[in-house]
């Protein structure tokens, strides 16, 4: 079964759309027990990442996210609270992947939010099984995880950031896999794999 | 780099699209979710789905219409038309939608950005702005499909639109819309240098070399089109590798 931990950030309905799109079982939760129980875990998120730190507090669910086993995928702002500090809202983050997350500067070519489809490269990892470097992704965000040790997939937008990190179990993408086409969808069902 | 979107638009008239011809492959192009997976499939990089149904009951239509397009579509969507509170932006989330476009509405209550982005955030937003420029060179915005003309200029309208927190602008020239003959590229290309947040053009194309014009001199983020897709002129996909060959970057 996979929990798809629900704290208030956000519709949850695309996710659960793209898991029933490849046949998977899964229920939305909050529920530590179920989270804990649970063969995989979605962590998605959209909205500001001090506000979902918080929600995630009120809710009891720091100690319980650190402590799982089992692969999590952190989506958007989902990844950016697994990260360990970020400059929106000035949050202390989860602290499991090495990075900071910083705000972009708009500039004259790149526009804020980085909005739209962009490429992934160096990937590393069997998240990305099946996926060539240079196709593109969906992405949503005014703040970007640096590059950093965890780093397994990288796009620029002025700076050069990472679209996904991954520490031991724990897995995060920056853009929405869930709105990225048929690649997302393959990236999804590579998540399911592991 | 981020790549040129291109977005299809598509009228939904009490739950049914409006306006499509017979796509070979398609046997209802009445059927919302049908045509967006056939546009999705071509390589649209989004869909914008306007309910023009003036009845209460068309309203409620189209809300279920956007929980099967959300079921059903991969990639993402927005939805406009008659949206004028934060309760029925709410509705729209609950139902599934990536993004809501607001227009006539924002320029009778413009605090109504405010409420729903802070709420939703900024990414939900697009605010849509229909604007004619007049003899004496200034553009005024105009709601109600271009009837009435309101006491907002452009570009202070854009700038207002982006600090209460629009995501993106989805700019019409009510000179150019239906014309065929082009976008006011000069026009995009200072909103896009005033703002900084992403610019869709929508109105206007006529031709491959248009949508070409207003991504690159009208430094455009994205362009929207309705007749030229649903009359089957080009498709999404031709569209975008003639893009590609004058080294636009697009998916």
């Amino acid at each position: 079964m996979i929990a798809i931990i629900d704290y208030k950030m956000g519709n949850l309905r695309s996710v659960e759309n793209a898991l029933k799109r490849l046949g998977a079982e899964f229920v939305v939760t909050a529920e530590a027990d179920v989270i804990k129980r649970a063969d995989k875990v979605l962590l998605p998120g959209v909205g500001n990442a001090a506000e979902a730190m918080e929600n995630l507090r009120q809710a009891n669910l720091v100690e319980v996210i650190r402590s799982l086993r089992r692969p999590v995928l952190g989506i958007c702002v989902g990844m950016q609270v697994m990260c360990c500090h970020s400059e929106e809202g000035d949050a202390k983050c989860l602290g499991i992947f090495d990075a900071k997350v910083r705000r972009f500067e708009p500039t004259a070519e790149e526009k804020v939010p980085h909005m739209g489809w962009n490429s992934i490269g160096n990937l590393e990892s069997k998240l990305f099984k099946g996926i060539n470097g240079g196709e593109m992704v969906y992405f949503v965000h005014s703040y970007y995880p640096e590059l950093c040790p965890d780093t397994i997939a990288t796009t620029r937008h002025g700076v050069m950031f990472s679209a996904a990190l991954k520490y031991e179990n724990f897995y995060g993408t920056q853009f929405h896999p869930e709105k990225s086409g048929d690649v997302g969808e393959r990236i999804i069902a590579n998540f399911l794999k592991l | 780099m981020v790549a040129k979107r291109i977005i299809p638009c598509l009228d939904v008239k009490d739950g049914r699209t409006v306006k499509g011809v017979n796509f070979v492959d398609l046997r209802d192009v009445g059927d919302a979710v049908a045509l967006g997976q056939y546009y999705a499939r071509c390589g649209a990089d989004e869909l914008v789905y306007l309910d023009i149904s003036a009845s209460k009951e068309g309203r409620a239509t189209f809300t279920q219409l956007v929980e099967r397009i959300s079921d059903g579509i991969n990639i993402p969507f927005t939805v406009g038309g008659g949206i004028s509170s934060l309760e029925d932006a709410a509705r729209l989330l609950d139902a599934g939608a990536d993004k809501i476009s607001i227009n006539s509405a924002a320029i009778a209550n413009p605090s109504l950005i405010d409420q729903i982005a802070s709420r939703y955030g900024s990414q939900f937003v697009v605010v849509a702005i229909d604007a004619r420029c007049g003899d004496d060179g200034v553009w005024r915005v105009t709601t109600h499909g271009g009837s009435r003309q309101s006491d907002k200029e452009l570009f202070s309208w854009a700038s207002e639109a982006e600090q209460r927190g629009a995501g993106e602008i989805l700019f019409t020239s009510m000179n150019h819309d239906g014309t065929r003959q082009g976008y006011p590229c000069e026009t995009f290309a200072r909103m896009s240098q005033e703002l900084s947040i992403p610019i869709i053009a929508s109105g206007g194309a006529g031709s491959v070399k248009d949508i070409a014009e207003v991504l690159t001199e009208g430094r455009a983020d994205a362009a929207l089109a309705a007749s030229i897709f649903h009359f089957g002129e080009i498709t999404v996909g031709e569209l975008k590798s003639e893009l590609k060959k004058m080294n636009i970057c697009v998916r």
